[in-house]
């Protein structure tokens, strides 16, 4: 199988898979458990999803790590075993994904937040992913997710992190961050807008740009489009099945994968390089988004 | 008065020294607390809010700002109980079960204390029974939840529940915020108020907590 790397290259859409958090719901953990816990619990968990949206058609498995940095497990006193949570991850991801897939490492934020607005060092939290990526590298990864980031500076500090773990390995570092629509355009919580995330993402050294989460697809195609103004990099796009609402005790994520694969064609022809899912997706946005790709 | 107002730019600025330093300076000018507070601290951290709410400033100005009133508040706090000014209720916080985001709880606790109020945070992740037994144990007249998470969301709806069982729903009043929550949901489940951010919350829970004739 071509490295992940090259692949980019062709400048040809690859599909990735959808949300973890939601279907590890739909499997019973509980709003208030880790959800990285399972990766000491029930891996098989692991693999069946993995397998419904390799079989669904993604190319890329993402592990169960988002939550996976000490500073993250720590809230829920997993630190200690963080090494193990991140390695298991790995495994179930690449007995699924063999040969034929990309094993993407999936890292989302600290927890923390940075001084002087919080209490938490740089070097703290450079630490953190370190120690986390090391597991991963040492697992056997494809590449190197960065998810949900909404602070420039954290990203910026996982990059370097992510570097230094991968040594003089091959797989592409690749940097996500989520942007709320305000009447202004696109920012992160921490206000960050879209030239800004791509000019410093790329300069702290992500080769794969792009958003996740927080949006429906329409939003996404957007800020898509936004990131292909303003940088030459491949863009990976991860994209919520819309903002998800509250039905019978439950949340609930409205936008079906036929209304989700109609509005990517335009991601696609625009030339979005990795098309996956975020919270609310399943196998069958995965599905029809392949489809669509194919088309 | 110019100090006042200079407190409110400072703290806007999110200059914690400057504020702590010309809150003293008040004091010491013998303006009284509840003006200082009022019209510096308050002030300030109200346009901070409008400005946020206009998407015009970013969390780490927020955050930056609330350090601020922080500092001006325990500057504060020894001339208000020396000068007998009783708490006028007390509030009990939390971020529900499951949920871990709390800078806009935090707001809410830093304005509550503002406006006068006693406020017990109980941090995050609160389990439903837990905001029960410190609104009992306290005497709390209002439970505040926050979840930024929708998924959390129904942990709200226990609270209102457990409240309802345990026949306390009239003399403990509830009020719910955060991103995903609306006035809807809030209905949905019989909570009390709604607050779209931390300002508004200080103004829902002064109508909750008004004597009813």
């Amino acid at each position: 199988m071509e490295g992940l790397r090259s692949r980019l290259q062709h400048r040809l859409p690859i599909i990735g898979d959808g949300g973890m958090g939601s279907a590890l719901f739909e499997r019973g953990l509980d709003p208030g458990d880790c959800p990285e816990s399972v990766n000491l619990t029930r891996l098989e968990l692991l693999e069946e999803i993995a397998r419904l949206y390799r079989e669904a058609g993604a190319e890329i498995i993402q592990t169960n790590t988002f939550g996976g940095s000490p500073l993250k497990l720590a809230s829920y006193g997993l630190d200690g075993q963080c090494e193990e949570i991140n390695a298991r991850a790995v495994q179930a991801a690449r007995k699924v994904a063999g040969k034929e897939a990309y094993v993407v490492a999936s890292c989302g934020p600290s927890g923390r937040t940075l001084k002087p607005y919080g209490d938490t060092e740089p070097g703290a939290i450079r630490e953190s992913f370190a120690r986390q990526m090391t597991a991963l590298v040492a697992a056997g990864i494809d590449g190197i997710c960065l998810e949900t980031m909404t602070d420039l500076q954290e990203a910026r500090l996982a990059i370097e992190a992510a570097r230094e773990a991968r040594g003089g390995g091959e797989f592409p570092i690749m940097a996500t961050m989520t942007f709320d629509a305000t009447p202004r355009g696109f920012f992160t919580i921490m206000g960050v807008d879209i030239p800004a995330a791509a000019a410093g993402l790329a300069e702290a050294g992500a080769e794969v740009v792009g958003s996740n989460c927080g949006n429906g697809i329409d939003n996404m195609v957007k800020i898509a489009r936004r990131f292909l103004e303003v940088t030459d990099l491949p863009i990976i796009i991860q994209s919520n099945a819309g903002l998800p609402v509250i039905e019978d005790g439950r949340a609930v994520y409205p936008e079906s994968p036929a209304f989700m694969a109609e509005r990517a064609r335009e991601m696609i022809t625009a030339g979005v390089s990795i098309i996956g899912g975020c919270c609310g997706t399943t196998p069958d946005h995965i599905r029809a988004l392949k489809e669509l790709i194919d088309g | 008065m110019e100090i006042l107002q200079h407190i409110s730019e400072q703290l806007q600025k999110g200059e914690d020294g400057d504020v702590r330093r010309l809150t003293q300076s008040a004091v010491d000018q013998e303006i009284t607390a509840q003006k200082i507070l009022r019209d510096g601290l308050i002030a300030g951290m109200t346009v901070v809010g409008e400005r946020f709410r206009d998407h015009e400033i970013f969390l780490p100005d927020v955050l930056l700002a609330a350090k601020a009133m922080t500092g001006g508040l325990e500057v504060l706090q020894p001339h208000m109980i020396g000068g007998r000014v009783p708490s006028i209720g007390k509030v009990v916080l939390g971020t529900v079960k499951g949920d871990l985001h709390d800078i806009g709880k935090n707001l809410v606790g830093i304005m509550l204390q503002g406006a006068g109020y006693e406020v017990i945070d109980l941090g995050h992740d609160v389990a439903p029974e837990r905001f029960l037994e410190a609104a009992r144990e306290q005497g709390a007249a209002v439970i505040g939840m926050s979840a930024l998470l929708t998924t959390t969301m129904p942990a709200m709806r226990r609270v209102v529940d457990l409240l309802a069982e345990a026949d306390l729903k009239g003399d403990v009043r509830t009020i719910i915020g955060g991103a995903p929550v609306s006035q809807d949901f809030a209905d949905e489940i019989g909570a009390d108020a709604y607050a779209y951010d931390a300002a508004h919350a200080v103004e829902q829970v002064k109508a909750l907590t008004r004597r009813t004739p």
